[in-house]
């Protein structure tokens, strides 16, 4: 049998004296989609950070695909992609020139161009360094299907862009889903975001206090939050 | 999806090939860093005195001092374009080697040091009234390898500093101490193109030289997966 | 009482028979005369202080390897004890040319690489006082220590190539017999100081470190949100 996407147990990670995350077990199937719900400074980046093998547990274990993130970090990143707030792209080359050299790495000769015309960033030549935070955000979202994941860690997708935007997330979730892939995303638009996800849990001060389906993720948020989104 | 990785070699050269285009775009600071190494040696004249035999004599240390005060900012730079949009990180989430990452860097950090020399050394010689007496090509072995020596150990004590506030101060103080071997070497070898080897002691002074650079690449190449993973 | 005391005690013992009698037993040396008894000073602490640098490289390596805190505060204690003995050699060294050459500082090998080995590793704990954070500190330290042991005989090899003014190397077989016991027991007495001083920092080093990084209980398991009308 074939090892799920995510599985994580007993996974707690702590800054100093603070536990980020603590008594975490999550399992994630192949191909799901999954929405992971919760407050500023809950925890959901730090779980995603976790599964990218970027930081490693304090306690506990997760395994990405069967690759333990702790000690087999090269595998698991061979197969996650991870969109976080910051781009990864270098500020005096544009976004053409990002790709290309980052292509170049992977031993890939293909053309950014498609990637670039499916992110909406097709007619900008000039230094990334004059770009807007929407522009950012779609040009990680090409860096993301550039890498042509096996599990997609999303960090507020929706962040930074407007309902244009929107939607062409909702159409590359779709899009990497339909390719097989894991996807995984942290937002606080609980709502949209829901509707699009298979499943949902809710992380409230670093531990998962609720787990359903994903269209009544906003149900278990108000019920933690008191309404208000 | 994973696809076959390509070889070290091609990846070091993507490395080189996107760091020297980051470079070639900001060519604004390139020139003022040749800049700032030229005031340098105008510096040095004005401190040490007009006396034209002195300064021929000592020439190649003044070269060498101004081009290791300005690899400071080469390689301060170096690492502030990676950490400024987080491409290290994005980097290291890609399949490359890390090795790949380390020694295209260094390489493009030699490459930029040689051409600062280029843009240093014309002005020198004019200002100290140089010539070669080696022969000109021969000014080459040392400024490579001397390149090297600097670009080489810098590039990692840049990683190590590069999250620490003050790596302006922090470079240097790393930096300085452990690369006088390499100083030495470079400045004497150097001097003795300048100035003539009538005892022909440069292929000793190239062969110290090479031995630091060989040394503390594989040393560097060796540690830098562990500076740069979180 | 801890071990490390005995050891110390012993130390101070041993230096205390050694320096007295390399002070008022051993004969003036031959071409020094009485300021070469400094030597007896002189050539233990550079030999401890190598000693203690050995250490903190050995601890390096250890530190990178394993990431355990007992590792790092190996490092940072020798580095400190081995700074110490570093400044005292470059304050012998003075001490001594002054009247043998008619200058405080030389340019002569050994003594300029003390100097920058002095100044490298004191770059070390510099750079621990700026990184905060545990990982990152032990990694940094860690890796610029190796650099920086890897560095003495490279910088001192092309020190001496650069230029030639110390004595030749004294080892016990070009000093004459009533001189070697007391350099040997000097020698000795410095080294069991050291690993005094090296194991009370440790204890400092290790102490601080585990406070620092103390692992808090975890926090209780939260309660779990129920939906009504079918939730989780």
């Amino acid at each position: 049998m074939e090892p799920p996407a995510v599985e994580t147990s007993a996974l707690g990670r702590r800054y100093g004296r603070r536990w980020a995350l603590a008594r975490v077990n999550l399992q994630v199937a192949r191909g799901e989609r999954l929405l992971i719900a919760g407050a500023n400074g809950s925890g959901k980046s730090t779980l995603l950070r976790v599964l990218a093998s970027l930081l490693a547990p304090s306690i506990g274990s997760a395994r990405v695909f069967g690759h333990d993130v702790a000690t087999e970090a090269g595998a698991v990143r061979e197969r996650v992609a991870l969109l976080t707030y910051t781009p990864g792209v270098y500020e005096d080359l544009s976004a053409r020139e990002n790709l290309r050299a980052q292509l170049r790495l992977l031993g890939r000769d293909d053309a950014p161009e498609a990637l670039l015309e499916r992110v909406g960033l097709e007619l900008r030549d000039d230094p990334v360094r004059g770009y807007s935070a929407g522009m950012r955000k779609r040009l990680s979202f090409a860096r993301l299907l550039m890498q042509r994941p096996g599990l997609a860690l999303l960090d507020e997708p929706y962040g930074q862009l407007d309902p244009e935007g929107f939607k062409m997330v909702d159409g590359l979730v779709a899009e990497l889903s339909q390719a097989g892939a894991t996807v995984i995303m942290a937002s606080h638009m609980v709502e949209r975001a829901g509707a699009l996800c298979d499943r949902g849990v809710l992380i409230d001060q670093g531990q998962v206090r609720w787990e359903g389906p994903g269209p009544q993720t906003a149900r278990a948020w108000d019920a933690a939050h008191g309404g208000g989104r | 999806m994973i696809a076959a990785r390509p070889g070290l070699v091609r990846q070091i050269v993507a490395v080189i090939h996107k760091d020297l285009l980051v470079e070639w775009r900001g060519q604004a600071r390139l020139l003022a860093m040749g800049t700032y190494a030229v005031t340098l040696l105008l510096l040095f004249s004005f401190a040490v005195g007009p006396d034209t035999k002195t300064l021929q004599q000592h020439a190649a240390g003044y070269v060498w001092l101004a081009l290791l005060s300005a690899s400071t900012m080469t390689l301060t730079q170096s690492f502030r374009v990676e950490t400024e949009a987080g491409a290290l990180e994005a980097l290291l989430m890609l399949p490359v080697d890390h090795r790949a990452i380390y020694f295209g860097k260094a390489l493009a950090n030699t490459a930029l040091l040689v051409v600062l020399a280029c843009l240093v050394m014309p002005v020198a010689a004019i200002l100290f009234d140089l010539s070669a007496a080696e022969g000109l090509y021969w000014l080459l072995p040392p400024i490579v390898l001397g390149a090297a020596g600097l670009a080489g150990p810098g590039t990692l004590y840049a990683a190590l500093t590069a999250r620490v506030a003050a790596q302006q101060l922090m470079l240097p103080l790393l930096l300085f101490p452990l690369i006088v071997p390499a100083l030495v070497a470079a400045v004497k070898s150097t001097s003795l193109v300048l100035q003539g080897d009538p005892m022909g002691q440069m292929s000793s002074w190239l062969i110290v030289l090479a031995s630091f650079d060989l040394i503390f690449w594989s040393l560097s190449g060796l540690l830098f997966a562990k500076v740069v993973e979180e | 009482m801890k071990w490390e005391n005995w050891v110390g005690l012993l130390g101070l013992a041993l230096i205390s028979v050694g320096h007295y009698q390399g002070l008022f037993v051993a004969p003036p040396e031959a071409m020094m005369g009485d300021v070469g008894r400094i030597l007896y000073a002189h050539v233990p602490t550079a030999w401890v202080a190598l000693v203690v640098y050995l250490v903190a490289f050995v601890a390096a390596v250890g530190s990178l390897g394993s990431g355990k805190r007992g590792w790092d505060a190996l490092v940072e204690s020798a580095v400190e004890v081995g700074v110490v003995l570093n400044l005292l050699l470059l304050f012998q060294g003075a001490v001594w040319a002054k009247p043998t050459w008619g200058v405080f500082w030389t340019w002569d090998p050994r003594l300029t690489t003390t100097a920058i080995m002095a100044v490298s590793f004191i770059g070390v704990l510099v750079l621990r006082a700026m990184l905060n954070r545990p990982a990152q500190r032990a990694v940094a330290s860690a890796v610029y220590t190796i650099f920086a042991f890897v560095s003495v005989p490279v910088v001192y090899f092309s020190v001496k190539w650069w230029k030639t003014l110390h004595q030749p190397f004294s080892s016990p077989q070009t000093v004459d017999s009533p001189m070697v016991t007391p350099l040997r027991v000097a020698a000795f007495g410095m080294l069991f100081l050291a690993v005094f001083l090296m194991a009370r920092r440790w204890r400092l080093a290790y102490a601080k470190l585990s406070r620092e990084d103390e692992a808090p209980d975890l926090p209780p398991a939260a309660a779990a949100i129920q939906l009504e009308g079918g939730g989780s």
